[in-house]
């Protein structure tokens, strides 16, 4: 063998050398077995979210009240299909299977975004997910197309192209909530003012709190901390509100000549109830999904089967 | 061929946006054989209406260098510039070259 | 009713009927790509009903939109097939269903491209390129369904049997089809059944599944006669127009 054989030392160096200068980490790289597993959470994760993200827009895909409305659900839900997939292949580039993934979410070993743990009550909660749940991780997507792993930056990249409608979609549906009846009007508080929290807690907790985060900012696979990613999406969110007629619940201008706003305390408490299983849906979500994969199951071997006749040589 | 694997197996799939132009790897997706494949991939990635052609292959059939490989592989190769046009010092007033 | 109108709401309901049982099964797909490709066509079916409506609106001229048509109309007035009304019980009756409807669609459409009226045939012209791609997915899926395990030869079998009845009203001619006809505006059944019929039979064939005997008519969707489940597709689709009536969304 001609190729060159490192020892793990230099190994790590050349990779820490790559992160330094902003080489991006491809599949057949050597990486640490922490940054494996570390994007494995992370990007897993990430698809479990769009994949179960599917299901409270869902709930009202078949009384969207008009065609248009319809059509425009129904492709972001595939979106959100799509999207699931360009990250599990991520993902699988590190060498686990989407089976895998799917037993882990089942487990309940592999989390998703909490946020999807609270139900869709009206219409106007597909105005609120689009803007502020797709929002708020928007902001989050943008800064992790510069991640370090090479197919989870490029998923994040096509994954942003796409949803730039997304959250369009959702202040659309708000703004004409609220150029409609009194009823619609309230249906769009009442909307924000369930959404608007979960969204917050999307950016995950506060960075003394992450678990997580300080490796991950080291490795450059988060390039921008929970807090700073909250503060940019507070202050991008609040004069959206203003526009629509809407009243963010309790925030502060915290700084009055430069129009600075703060949220206010936000309750951890529910959020580590909701992560740890007890939101009002997990169950719900959780049970669909797998009701989903066992019903396919037929499906699925037949497939297989049917392959194998075909190409008996 | 991990048949074991109830989601299928993974297929890469290339993409041609514009006739004439070259078939660009634009992401993989999973298939059961190589009908639902060329399916599957048309559903996910031509649904902005991007796609002419599309090309799918089954992953374990791409053969590729090993990172390890690279430097001799590549390198090499990259020395050899009088395999490119501005290499040549020609004549001022030389027309259609 | 104009015949005319009648005929365009039979071909629209027919395609946004289907389309909402397929929204029904969005996240529930056996795979992912399924999931997907399931949309797309539940998508296409949206947008060549919309246009319809939209039209048949026009064409209508009493000041309604074409979301009137979709969401203040009653079961009776509604003229889809019973066919698409029929529940996903399981993938193999969404496949079945699907199959026999995309076959119908096809040379349903391939006919409609000649008529006389311009809207119809330009709607033909384009949807026939999407009904053509779902044939093609679905008579695909057909072969791997009775053709792969035995628990998936058994399940279509089974759906083959339970539909089957439902596909003879699809090519009963209502007085709309028969106007529309003779004026050289609407297609002809009997060729369309033709045409469906040596799709069907070719399909079976290499799946190894058989046309069931017997010929009985159930269902009269064009003349607004429908099983139990529409009235509650409609109660569902229908409800924040019902409910909010004054609402604009």
């Amino acid at each position: 063998m001609l190729t060159k054989e490192l020892s793990e030392d230099q190994l790590l160096a050349e990779f820490d050398l790559k992160i330094a200068s902003d080489i991006k980490i491809e599949p057949r790289d050597w990486m640490p077995e922490e940054y494996r597993n570390q994007l494995i959470r992370q990007i897993s994760q990430h698809a479990h979210s769009e994949i179960i993200g599917m299901q409270p827009e869902g709930n009202w895909l078949n009384r969207a009240p008009s065609l248009r409305s319809k059509k425009i659900l129904m492709a972001k839900i595939q979106d959100e299909a799509g999207h699931g997939l360009y990250l599990y292949s991520a993902a699988e580039t590190l060498g686990i299977s989407r089976e895998q993934m799917i037993a882990a979410l089942h487990a309940g070993k592999a989390k998703y975004a909490s946020v999807f743990n609270y139900p869709s009550l009206n219409w106007a909660d597909m105005g609120a997910i689009g803007w502020l749940v797709d929002g708020a991780a928007i902001t989050n997507q943008v800064s992790l197309q510069r991640t370090s792993y090479g197919p989870y930056a490029r998923a994040m990249v096509r994954i942003c192209k796409e949803e730039s409608f997304h959250q369009r979609q959702g202040y659309e549906i708000m703004w004409r909530m609220m150029q409609g009846t009194e009823d619609q009007k309230r249906m769009a508080q009442d909307a924000l003012n369930r959404w608007w929290y979960p969204a917050l807690m999307m950016f995950g907790p506060h960075d003394a709190d992450s678990a997580h985060s300080s490796k991950s900012m080291k490795w450059k696979i988060k390039r921008e901390s929970n807090d700073h990613l909250r503060a940019k999406f507070v202050n991008k969110s609040i004069p959206q509100a203003e526009l629509l007629g809407l009243k963010v619940p309790d925030v502060k201008l915290i700084d009055e000549a430069s129009g600075i706003y703060e949220h206010t305390a936000i309750n951890w408490e529910e959020f580590w109830t909701v992560v740890n299983g007890n939101g009002p849906c997990n169950k719900q979500r959780i049970e669909h999904h797998i009701k989903a994969h066992e019903d396919g199951e037929w499906v699925r071997k037949t497939a297989i089967a049917a392959d194998l006749k075909h190409h008996t040589n | 061929m991990n048949k074991e694997d109830n989601q299928g197996q993974l297929w890469e799939v290339f993409l041609q946006t514009k006739p004439g132009m070259a078939f660009k790897h634009v992401g993989s997706v999973h298939a059961f054989d190589k009908e639902l494949a060329v399916q599957n991939a048309r559903d996910l990635y031509t649904r902005r209406g991007e796609g002419t052609g599309l090309w799918v292959v089954s992953s374990e059939e791409i053969v590729a260098v090993t990172i390890n490989e690279a430097e001799y592989f590549f390198e090499p190769i990259d020395k050899k510039i009088y395999r490119h046009p501005t290499f040549y010092n020609l004549p001022e007033g030389v027309k259609n070259m | 009713m104009d015949f005319k109108l009648k005929y365009y709401l039979q071909i629209a309901d027919n395609a946004l009927i289907l389309s909402h049982r397929l929204g029904e099964v969005v996240s529930r797909g056996p795979y992912l790509e399924e999931d997907i490709a399931n949309t797309n066509v539940a998508l296409d079916l949206i947008g060549m009903a919309e246009s319809i409506y939209e039209q048949a609106a026009l064409l209508e001229d009493k000041g309604r939109t074409g979301d009137d048509l979709v969401y203040r109309r009653a079961e009776h007035q509604y003229f889809n097939a019973n066919l698409v009304e029929q529940p996903n019980k399981d993938f193999a009756y969404i496949l079945v269903r699907q199959f026999l409807m995309d076959a119908f669609h096809v040379y349903f459409l391939t006919e409609l491209t000649k008529s006389k009226d311009e809207f119809l045939a330009a709607v033909a012209i384009k949807s026939l390129k999407e009904v053509t791609y779902h044939l093609r997915r679905s008579s695909e899926w057909m072969i791997r369904l009775g053709d792969g395990t035995a628990e998936a030869s058994e399940r279509t079998k089974i759906a083959i049997r339970n539909l089957w009845k439902f596909k003879f009203e699809l090519f009963t001619e209502s007085e709309a089809d028969l106007i529309m006809k003779e004026r050289g505006e609407g297609v002809d059944l009997k060729v369309v059944e033709k045409m469906w019929r040596q799709k069907v039979r070719e399909i079976f064939f290499i799946a190894q599944l058989e046309i069931p005997e017997g010929e009985f008519i159930v269902g009269q969707g064009k003349s607004g006669n429908h099983t139990e489940y529409l009235g509650k597709i409609l109660a569902e689709m229908q409800f924040l127009p019902t409910h909010y009536p004054d609402a604009v969304w």
